[in-house]
């Protein structure tokens, strides 16, 4: 009895030891990634936050101002009309994205001719750049000659939009050339979600009737409901983020129509050398961002049973 | 992609030709930016908006290529960004795989809690902090230096993040066995781990390639230095300069698009599955 228990005792011993190196290789094995997470991203997102407190240019020392830079915000009619503005790209090119992408979702959700090439091609937009991409559609919405008024032309249009170049079209035409990129990347997410819905129902439904419209709303529909939301989560969050392609393009015009958030941090912090002000408003981002992902997380934990 | 199970039904009704004809148009939209592209960078600046449109150029022009190549250091652009471009992935590949064993198949104490911070700093976006990211990157000086771009790629938590899922399916068993052979975690790591997480190290590896080479926001911020640029700033400082060279700039933009349709036709399969990652990346 007395020996066994020091047998055990031995056991726990080496086994500590063992633990104990396994701890060590485990720190050691995260170091270099955590390191550079700390430094690159955990202190910025600090240091974000103490910045956005100040009036600091770029040089010189932190001084604090307290919240002024928050309350400046919303009396700063650029910032408010670049939230504005975002705001409106948010409501066009979200919706229409998951149109667009569910539609073809569906298209290619069925046994056809040539489908994985299809795929292949609606999803090839999303790995080319914003900037080659606005490169391209600034000739192709060229407003005299170019390709697309050319074709709206054919059809008799008289007065063709100015695109890019006009007031009340310049963040439409960003929002098409967004939700041409960027649909067959949402596509491949509706075709996972629409893989799980079970065969048999569809069987079922035509057994009882039920017509192909139907079927889609009450099967098809209600099932893919965890796959919409994410999708529009992602493309919600996505949208507070765009940047890229309105630099190349209209660079925030004509006079401030496509001014957005990203915009804003990036001109004042840059362009004004406004650090904390910028921080601010990069802070009020994050703010929408988290808010966001706060939903999804709470909503993914009751739909979805990932493994996660 | 899902097939339907029931394969009796060969015959194409009505109904699929229609859908095949939608999937043609949808194509056609999809492509036709990218002939517009190819054929625009081997015409004349005279030939490319004609009434009507000549999509096959008559006579196929070098000298939109030329200009990149002879009038602004194009190649110089394509070089830096490619050092970056692998320096970032394999970086990342690296550190990533790493500190996703440690999650996925070693023990000790705060594991959970420092891989719950990597999931939460994955939905701050980068454009809330790439100014106090900036000020970082300044006080290193690191500024107008292509290893600014570098170490601020090389970790990221959404890598960690595919690499532990890809990890935690390989089964325990596996481990214990090699431990008690005398393996250590660095042996389990470099022979079980790694060659058993292909499929994320491949996913990966086209995900940040193509991610890094088509930075802009990056490269804007942190480089100054013509012949430092990357080739996406590259392109976007000649389309401001010479707004009406049309083909000149669509030649740029087809050179810079050959390395991603190049990863695009060799790792298809691991792209597309990567969206699936990102559904919780948030």
């Amino acid at each position: 009895m007395r020996q066994k228990e020091k047998k055990l005792k031995v056991k726990k011993k080496r086994s500590s030891k063992l633990d104990r190196r396994e701890w060590l290789a485990g720190y050691l094995f995260l170091l270099p990634n955590l390191i550079g997470f700390f430094v690159f991203t955990a202190i910025p997102v600090i240091m974000g936050f103490i910045v956005s407190l100040t009036d600091y240019s770029g040089f010189g020392k932190l001084n604090f101002i307290g919240f002024q830079n928050y309350i400046k915000m919303f009396s700063d009619s650029s910032f408010l009309i670049a939230l504005k503005n975002n705001l409106f790209y948010t409501f066009t090119s979200v919706p229409l994205t998951i149109l667009f992408s569910l539609m073809l979702a569906l298209m290619l959700n069925k046994k056809l001719y040539f489908g994985n090439g299809f795929k292949t091609i609606y999803f090839f937009p999303n790995l080319t750049s914003m900037v080659a991409v606005g490169c391209v559609w600034l000739q192709l919405f060229e407003t005299k000659n170019g390709p697309v008024n050319q074709l709206l032309a054919s059809f008799g249009v008289e007065n063709p939009p100015k695109w890019f170049w006009g007031t009340s079209t310049a963040m439409l035409s960003i929002v098409i050339v967004v939700v041409w990129k960027q649909a067959g990347y949402y596509m491949v997410m509706f075709l996972g979600g629409l893989k799980n819905i079970p065969f048999h129902l569809y069987e079922s439904a035509k057994i009882d009737g039920a017509t192909p419209l139907k079927a889609f709303r009450y099967i098809t529909w209600p099932m893919l409901s965890p796959t919409t939301f994410m999708v529009t989560i992602l493309t919600f969050i996505a949208s507070f983020q765009v940047f890229d392609i309105i630099n190349v393009t209209t660079e925030g015009g004509p006079g401030r129509a496509t001014n957005v958030l990203v915009m804003r941090v990036y001109q004042e912090a840059f362009r004004y050398g406004r650090m904390g002000y910028a921080s601010a408003i990069g802070y009020f981002l994050f703010l929408i961002v988290f808010i966001l992902t706060l939903i999804q997380w709470r909503a993914q934990k009751r739909w979805v049973n990932d493994d996660m | 992609m899902s097939r339907n199970k029931c394969g009796n039904r060969k015959k194409a009704t009505s109904g699929t030709i229609i859908i095949f004809i939608l999937c043609l148009i949808v194509a056609y939209i999809m492509i036709i930016p990218f002939f517009w592209m190819v054929s625009a960078s081997f015409k004349a600046k005279t030939e490319i908006f004609t009434k009507p449109i000549q999509w096959i150029p008559k006579v196929f022009r070098r000298v939109n290529y030329e200009t990149v190549f002879n009038e602004i250091p194009f190649p110089v652009y394509f070089l830096n960004t490619a050092k970056v471009t692998i320096c970032v992935t394999v970086l990342q590949l690296i550190t990533c795989s790493m500190a996703a064993f440690a999650f996925a198949k070693l023990n000790f104490p705060g594991r959970d809690k420092i891989f719950l911070g990597y999931l939460a700093t994955m939905m701050v976006p980068w454009h809330a902090i790439m100014i106090p990211q900036f000020m970082v990157i300044q006080k290193f000086g690191l500024y107008d230096n292509h290893l600014s771009l570098i170490l601020t790629g090389a970790f990221s938590a959404f890598g960690v993040f595919i690499m532990r899922q890809n990890m935690l399916s390989i089964p325990d068993s596996l481990n214990e066995a090699a431990k008690i052979d005398g393996c250590g975690p660095f042996g389990i790591y470099t022979k079980i781990a790694l060659p058993l997480s292909k499929t994320g190290l491949a996913t990966l590896t086209a995900l940040t390639f193509t991610n890094v080479w088509n930075d802009y926001m990056g490269p804007m911020i942190y480089l100054d230095t013509d012949t430092k640029k990357t080739i996406q700033l590259g392109l976007a400082t000649f389309k401001r300069e010479f707004d009406t060279n049309y083909g000149a700039i669509m030649a740029g933009t087809v050179i810079s698009l050959i390395p991603v349709v190049i990863v695009y036709a060799l790792a298809q399969k691991y792209i597309v599955e990567g969206v699936a990652f990102t559904g919780v990346k948030g």
